[in-house]
């Protein structure tokens, strides 16, 4: 029982690996099937750079086991082709190291997608989730405000 | 990495949950309830927490749910955090999860994971007992509904194989004033030094506080002390601080003298509010 077959639905596609139950879904995505996108950071649930998208929230996969996430729909950066967020991102430079990049992009793409209309309150609070030590987070706001404004001309 | 296994198991109710952790239990595996499990991994991996079973509980219908029953507020255990603040249902415990941790770590916290941490925190349990708010546990002999002032001290008391399921809040409770102040060392992130929560009923004030002791708490002397109109503001504070019923923390985050000043000028803060401030 401590380890076994399991099937995630990551990225669009249904993905069977052997787990351990011990296995953070982060360990997995980066060990077991290549996706390296997200990081392993503090590993503790502090820094966001692990940060992915499940059924439509920000998770830090250091905090979610592997066996937690099977019938529920994960989506890693590697599952975003050209999102706006990240198109972006570039337009703004809101990354130095980069390192950070894919937990941020994560969470602001969720973000985005819960909060269309989303108030410098809640992009702060948002914000709050992911750390970086190299780039001022003004940039990483503009990219945001940026790609909701976007959105918001592409409904209207 | 955790270094260690443990068997998973998902049950689907209560019963089957309380039978697993049983025939777990005389397995010799130290089974526990896996509610956010946030605090089992991150603990687990330092070998602080160890055990061969989980059982996690958010399958379990009764522990998911939120509804409003009459004038009945029925939280699950297992709803985040980030849930319980989109309901909205709660202004003050949602003031005071909007503090926790953050925005993407409350989307895997859960209530009862929370109030059952070993973090001494545990904010969430600030409000639900200034509310008198109850607690229903299920047990071996099934569902018991307690007022959870009477079965929490310093941690939620529960007996072997027991789990929290769900909370119970009165809307007229809801309703009152109240205040929930979080300081930390620096910044508006991070760890706290002393959250203060407060709520006023009938005119008599009522306090809980985390991060002063090495376990959140409601004190009955200390809120004696500062309903006592015959003294001025300043006396009621200082009686109230002599009656802070265990050591005061020291840590990297402050030492005990620094608490005292913070919790001294929270206080008066707290008053101000709700006496209007003193010219």
């Amino acid at each position: 029982m401590g380890s076994h077959e399991i099937t995630l639905q990551i990225n669009g596609e249904e993905r069977s690996v052997h787990a351990r139950n011990t296995d953070t879904l982060l360990y997995v995505l980066r060990e077991k099937l290549g996706l390296t996108g997200a990081k392993p950071g503090c590993l503790n649930g502090d820094c966001g750079a692990c940060t992915i998208d499940v059924d439509g929230q920000p998770m830090k996969s250091c905090l979610m086991l592997a066996v937690e996430a099977m019938n529920k729909k994960v989506t890693t950066i590697e599952g975003l082709q050209n999102a706006p967020i990240q198109t972006q991102f570039i337009e703004k430079f809101a990354f130095q190291c980069g390192y950070c990049t894919p937990g941020f992009i994560m969470n602001c793409h969720s973000l985005i997608q819960q909060h269309p209309n989303a108030t410098d309150t809640v992009i702060k609070d948002w914000l709050e989730s992911n750390i970086c030590r190299c780039t001022g987070y003004k940039e990483i706001e503009e990219a945001i405000k940026a790609t909701l404004r976007n959105v918001q001309q592409y409904r209207s | 990495m955790i270094s260690f296994d443990f068997d998973y198991y998902q049950p689907a109710t209560i019963e089957e949950a309380i039978q697993l952790f049983h025939t777990l239990d005389e397995q010799g595996k130290n089974p526990l309830y896996f509610s956010g499990g946030t605090e089992i991994i991150t603990l687990g991996r330092l070998n602080r927490i160890v055990t061969d079973a989980v059982i996690d509980i958010k399958a379990i219908p009764e522990c998911t749910a939120y509804r409003k029953k009459g004038t009945t507020h029925i939280w699950g255990a297992t709803l985040s955090l980030s849930r319980i603040r989109e309901i909205g249902a709660f202004p003050f415990l949602s003031k005071t999860i909007a503090e926790i941790a953050d925005n993407t770590a409350r989307n895997k916290i859960t209530l009862g994971g929370n109030i059952c941490a070993n973090i001494f925190y545990r904010e969430t349990v600030l409000p639900l007992l200034l509310t008198d708010s109850q607690v229903v546990i299920a047990s071996r002999t099934g569902l018991k509904q307690r007022p959870l002032r009477d079965v929490f001290d310093q941690i939620l008391q529960l007996e072997k194989g027991e789990f929290l399921v769900q909370i119970i809040t009165e809307q007229s409770e809801i309703d009152l004033p109240f205040l929930c102040i979080k300081k930390r060392r620096q910044w508006d992130v991070g760890y706290p030094l002393i959250t203060t929560a407060a709520l006023k009923k009938n005119d008599r004030l009522k306090v809980a506080f985390s991060g002063l002791c090495a376990f959140p708490f409601r004190n009955q002397q200390m809120e004696k002390s500062l309903n006592d109109l015959q003294l001025s503001r300043e006396e009621r504070i200082e009686q109230a601080l002599q009656q802070i019923p265990a050591t005061i923390l020291e840590d990297v985050h402050g030492s005990a003298e620094y608490r005292m000043f913070v919790l001294k000028n929270t206080l008066l803060d707290i008053l101000d509010a709700f006496e209007g401030a003193e010219s």
